[in-house]
């Protein structure tokens, strides 16, 4: 990792009101407009006992890494290999290896800060209780990130132009955002649906994310299905990733 | 003593062979032109130099270190401007030079290079909004502020306007100036001619000939053109059976010769013996276009 390589990419992100939008303000947005009607915060029995704001948090939270993971890392990554800013690194003695990780560091950190925003925001203005085994909460929403950002880098790996990335990145990120239970929250959705949904990454996030939030240490299932992911992932990555 | 030597180097896409034995060494000091019509294997070469490409074949060195296994150690001494590359649409020039010099440890101060480089009052510009020529004089200040020993410019000066095309020519003078070893891929004849101290014409991935400017000229089979409008006919046999001559053109009353200072001598008796005036009689030597066009010639032949 270079520092100034870092902070250029970083600055760079700030430049881009879009980006800083969907992946930053978007989610904690939605969750506010969701919490803000009236029976979303009426406890509710198919959410065993929670309010629909409740299961909101870790879903807007999952919001956050799909942006920057699927629509935002394979747009930025594609870009500068299109515009041809990797091969013009590779003449440095810096390699653009450095660029690749650099991007993943600014997406990364903005999709956590974005958590932050969105459980801040949960608790201050709805009462949602913050997540009782918070190390739990972190490792899942960390492997979380992992496998969002690798998942990104194999769509921009398999994508040869920008266009193409965006085609791919929309067509991975609906599926994906059902998965993290944008329209239906998981714990709510019928058994069998369930169980399929739970072997994706963000199925499996939104379990481990929910049940840390109630108090429970993450099933080790559910972190086992992401941490397997990420390892696929990253592998395909950078099995497949071009330089130029 | 030589700063990048290049042997018997070759590269093939696919079957398809694009730099076919390839040799040539730039020495210190110097600019050093690669000349030859596009699609010749000129950029593959210097990518090959630059540690881009990996070549099939052949021996490549910069200093005496391999572009490929000690790519960092090279890309420290060599500094390189790529044909077609960008930088972040919202990258300013600022940003680039002093995000470039945290690149190098021992790194040129940016501002004098950007004084030089006439970038100064685009310093807060981002790259997205530069013009074609303040890209490139960008990329020139990329490639230099590593203050590297040599550097490799290839098609510098494409899509720039004559202006900043003779600017730009003017800043190359001035790189040599200061020390530099200068590399120069170029398909115009009128900036290799002007700037280089040797050229190599490289024709279909070989060496068509490796000369100064003037010694190609020289060599190649009408160095001297001849041209005028008789006063009368001249017959075809006459011009042909000219010693040395390259090349005939007939065109509007007008005769074109090309061939060697024997060739004028003789042109000029053989007008004396027929008594016929020659009209706007000129003789030239030729540009190294005409060598250019003679060597890429011979080589298809």
């Amino acid at each position: 990792m270079n520092t100034a390589v870092l902070r250029t990419e970083f600055r760079l992100f700030r430049r881009e009101p879009g980006a800083v939008f969907w992946i930053f303000l978007f989610p904690t947005l939605l969750l506010v407009i969701l919490g803000s009607i009236p029976s979303f915060r009426e406890a509710d029995e198919s959410l065993g006992g929670l309010r629909p704001v409740d299961a909101y948090v870790p879903i807007a939270v999952l919001i956050a890494l799909i942006m920057s993971g699927v629509q935002s890392l394979p747009q930025v990554l594609t870009g500068h290999r299109e515009r041809g800013i990797l091969r013009r690194m590779r003449l440095t003695p810096v390699r653009p290896s450095a660029l690749l990780s650099a991007q993943m560091a600014v997406q990364g950190t903005v999709a956590l800060a974005s958590a932050l925003l969105a459980l801040a925001v949960g608790r201050l203005a709805f009462d949602v209780t913050l997540p009782e085994q918070p190390a739990g909460y972190l490792l899942a929403l960390l492997l979380a990130t992992a496998s969002a950002l690798a998942l990104g880098s194999v769509v921009s790996a398999l994508s040869r132009t920008t266009k193409i990335a965006g085609a791919i990145g929309s067509a991975v990120f609906f599926p994906m955002m059902f998965c993290a239970g944008v329209w239906l929250p998981v714990q709510a959705m019928p058994h069998t649906l369930a169980r399929v949904v739970q072997l994706t990454p963000f199925g499996a996030a939104a379990r481990a994310l929910g049940e840390a939030a109630a108090g429970h240490w993450p099933g080790w299932g559910h972190l086992g299905v992401l941490a397997v992911w990420t390892l696929l992932l990253t592998g395909a990555a950078s099995r497949w990733f071009r330089w130029e | 003593m030589s700063v990048i030597e290049v042997s018997e180097l070759r590269k093939s896409y696919g079957g398809r062979t694009v730099v076919d034995g390839v040799s040539f060494t730039v020495d210190e000091g110097e600019i050093f032109g690669i000349l030859g019509p596009n699609g010749a294997g000129k950029t593959t070469t210097v990518e090959c130099v630059e540690g881009l490409r990996v070549p099939d074949a052949g021996r490549v060195r910069v200093t005496g270190l391999d572009p490929i296994a000690d790519h960092e150690q090279v890309a420290r001494v060599l500094g390189a401007q790529l044909q077609q590359s960008e930088l972040q649409p919202k990258l300013t020039v600022r940003e680039a030079l002093e995000l470039y010099a945290c690149f190098y440890p021992n790194p040129a101060d940016w501002r004098p290079l950007a004084e030089r480089l006439g970038l100064t009052a685009k310093l807060g510009t981002r790259f997205g909004k530069l013009s074609g020529g303040q890209r490139q004089r960008l990329f020139i200040a990329l490639a230099l502020i590593g203050n590297p020993r040599a550097v490799v410019l290839d098609e510098l000066t494409t899509g720039l306007d004559p202006r900043a095309r003779r600017d730009t020519w003017e800043l190359i003078e001035d790189v040599r100036e200061s020390g530099v070893t200068v590399l120069l891929v170029t398909h115009f004849m009128e900036e290799a001619q002007r700037l280089c101290d040797r050229i190599a014409v490289i024709d279909k991935g070989r060496v068509a000939a490796l000369d100064t400017p003037a010694g190609l000229i020289r060599r190649s089979a009408g160095a001297t053109v001849i041209s005028f409008t008789p006063s009368a006919p001249l017959d075809d046999h006459d011009l042909t059976s000219l010693p040395a001559i390259a090349s005939i053109e007939r065109k509007d009353g007008r005769i074109t010769l090309s061939g060697t200072d024997e060739t004028v001598n003789a042109v000029i008796t053989l007008l004396a013996r027929h008594r016929v005036t020659a009209h706007q009689l000129r003789v030239t030597d030729a540009t190294l276009d005409d060598a250019f066009l003679d060597l890429t010639k011979e080589a298809a032949a």
